[in-house]
């Protein structure tokens, strides 16, 4: 199905810094209300509500703060991040569009998609904001749903400490001394409940003196099995621009994905059903089911989300580099890495 | 008690697939790396992964590979078995100069040993650049090898991927 060009004017204004734009007024319900643009946050005690010109949107409270949490920590990631079938983000890379409707073929097809332009800057620290208010004391929205409390009801404290964790990346391999740390039971990372029998083993290390960095080995799926967060990848391994995320998954992927790029998916444990779609229709493309060992791309023009019934480890693998979503945009890049 | 943890091995492997709704399954080029090993002569390197000039590869190992080196850094992770890998450092480069992906050497280069790894299951080594570097494996394993494209890569996609 094709849709009508957008019409809508994009602003391509930079906006005034967000700070300018967070309101300090408290509802009812204890929360803050946010603007940005002409686009305003609220909360009560299901919802989130998104208010733009001319109409709102409607989002249940656990799902809009864990596609939030996943867009916050993701640096708004490589593309497209959709909360739902309506609102989400498309990231430029130093500019971020937030929009309603626009990958929605009813709200393109009379023209009620609404679209704004912002500084990646400003509004990263609007969503912060928004997450650190409307995140309850005891709801993670990082975890399993099996492993944290309710997102519901009124003002209760907060959860700083699981709303702020910083995105881990490696620059050259997790492990290796300088570089990112191996999750470890001393620095507060147990093995998760659903990983218990995953071996612990170490790789045994013989480096000749002056090789201890280069002579170089550590037990990934360890790693894995002690990260406290659910679909939220972190490099693992770097090759230039090529980066191995490695990221443990359980229930529901929070947002619905859509690429820029080519990605791949190589399934290290257990099993994810992904639902792919057509990237701006939404039209139902395939179902990709992925047990251990099964590699799939990913292609540029769709978008998938994932399930995972069980707590499953998984490897994206990225390709890093800046031009892609210009080639692809532009047609210069096919939407699939092989020919064949 | 939860549910066991399934990883997949060369003997015990169940494949998914793609089930398509309105698309062509190979625009997801999907394959399974344990397939593909179970099919491969030792050490070829065959690429399970491609993003423009990216791969992932799949390696079964078994026996004693050829030596190799890589003009930069490359990575490998085992999904199945035990595998030793040991290193050297060159007395003279292997590798011409911006050479990209695995160099087959002719031999055990002339240098430096830097020392070894065993590695099992989930672990995964660095293959530093500059280094020269050989697997051994005393039975049948598979690895996934990060690198780029280059002269050792095996692409075979119409025999690996579904269709």
């Amino acid at each position: 199905m094709s849709l009508a060009p957008l019409t809508q004017v994009r602003n391509k204004a930079v906006n005034p810094p967000a700070n300018k734009l967070v309101s300090k007024l408290v509802n009812k319900q204890g929360y803050q209300s946010f603007q940005i643009g002409q686009f305003k946050f609220e909360r009560d005690e299901y919802f989130a509500h998104i208010l733009y010109p001319g109409n709102r949107h409607i989002v249940p409270i656990e799902a809009f703060l864990r596609a939030l949490m996943r867009d916050i920590a993701w640096g708004f990631f490589y593309g497209t991040v959709n909360f739902d079938r309506v609102f989400g983000t498309i990231n430029h890379y130093g500019t971020v569009e937030m929009f309603v409707g626009l990958n929605n073929t009813a709200y393109r097809s009379v023209h009620k998609e609404y679209v704004e332009t912002f500084s990646s800057k400003d509004l990263k620290r609007v969503f912060e904001a928004v997450i650190e208010d409307w995140t309850n004391a005891e709801f993670d929205p990082f975890g399993a749903p099996a492993e944290t409390g309710n997102a519901y009801g009124l003002k209760q404290g907060d959860n700083l400490k699981a709303v702020q964790r910083q995105r881990l990346s490696a620059k050259r391999m997790v492990g290796l001394p300088g570089d990112l740390k191996m999750r470890t039971e001393e620095d507060g990372f147990p093995v998760n409940r659903a990983f218990a029998d995953v071996p612990q083993d170490k790789p045994e290390l013989h480096p000749a003196p002056g090789f201890e960095g280069q002579v170089y080995a550590v037990n990934l799926f360890a790693h894995l099995s002690r990260s406290d967060v659910t679909w939220n990848p972190s490099v693992v391994s770097v090759v230039r621009d090529s980066l191995l995320c490695a990221t443990t998954e359980e229930f529901v992927l929070p947002v619905i994905h859509g690429n820029d790029r080519v990605e791949w998916l190589v399934q290290f444990s257990d099993e994810i059903i992904w639902d792919v779609e057509d990237k701006i229709t939404g039209m139902p493309a395939c179902k990709v089911i992925m047990k251990p060992g099964d590699v799939a791309a990913m292609p540029a023009d769709i978008r998938h989300c994932g399930y995972s019934p069980k707590r499953s480890m998984l490897l994206m693998w990225e390709n890093n580099d800046g031009t892609l979503p210009h080639r692809h945009a532009s047609g210069e890049l096919a939407p699939y890495p092989v020919e064949f | 008690m939860s549910t066991p943890t399934y990883f997949g091995s060369l003997n015990d492997f169940k494949k998914g697939g793609v089930t398509v709704i309105n698309d062509d399954p190979k625009h997801y080029v999907f394959s399974n790396v344990f397939e593909v090993a179970s099919k491969s002569k030792p050490y070829e390197k065959v690429a399970v992964g491609k993003n423009l000039n990216y791969v992932i590869e799949a390696v079964r190992a078994e026996g004693n590979s050829p030596w190799y080196a890589c003009e930069h850094d490359e990575a490998a992770l085992v999904m199945d078995g035990e595998v030793e890998v040991h290193y050297v450092k060159p007395d003279r480069p292997q590798t011409p100069a911006g050479k990209e992906g695995t160099v087959k050497l002719a031999g055990e280069p002339a240098g430096q040993k830097m020392g070894w790894v065993k590695v099992r299951r989930g672990h995964m080594a660095l293959l530093p650049k500059g280094a020269a570097y050989q697997f051994r494996s005393a039975a049948p394993g598979v690895m996934l090898v990060q690198t780029i494209l280059g002269d050792c890569t095996v692409e075979k996609w119409g025999e690996i991927c579904q269709k």
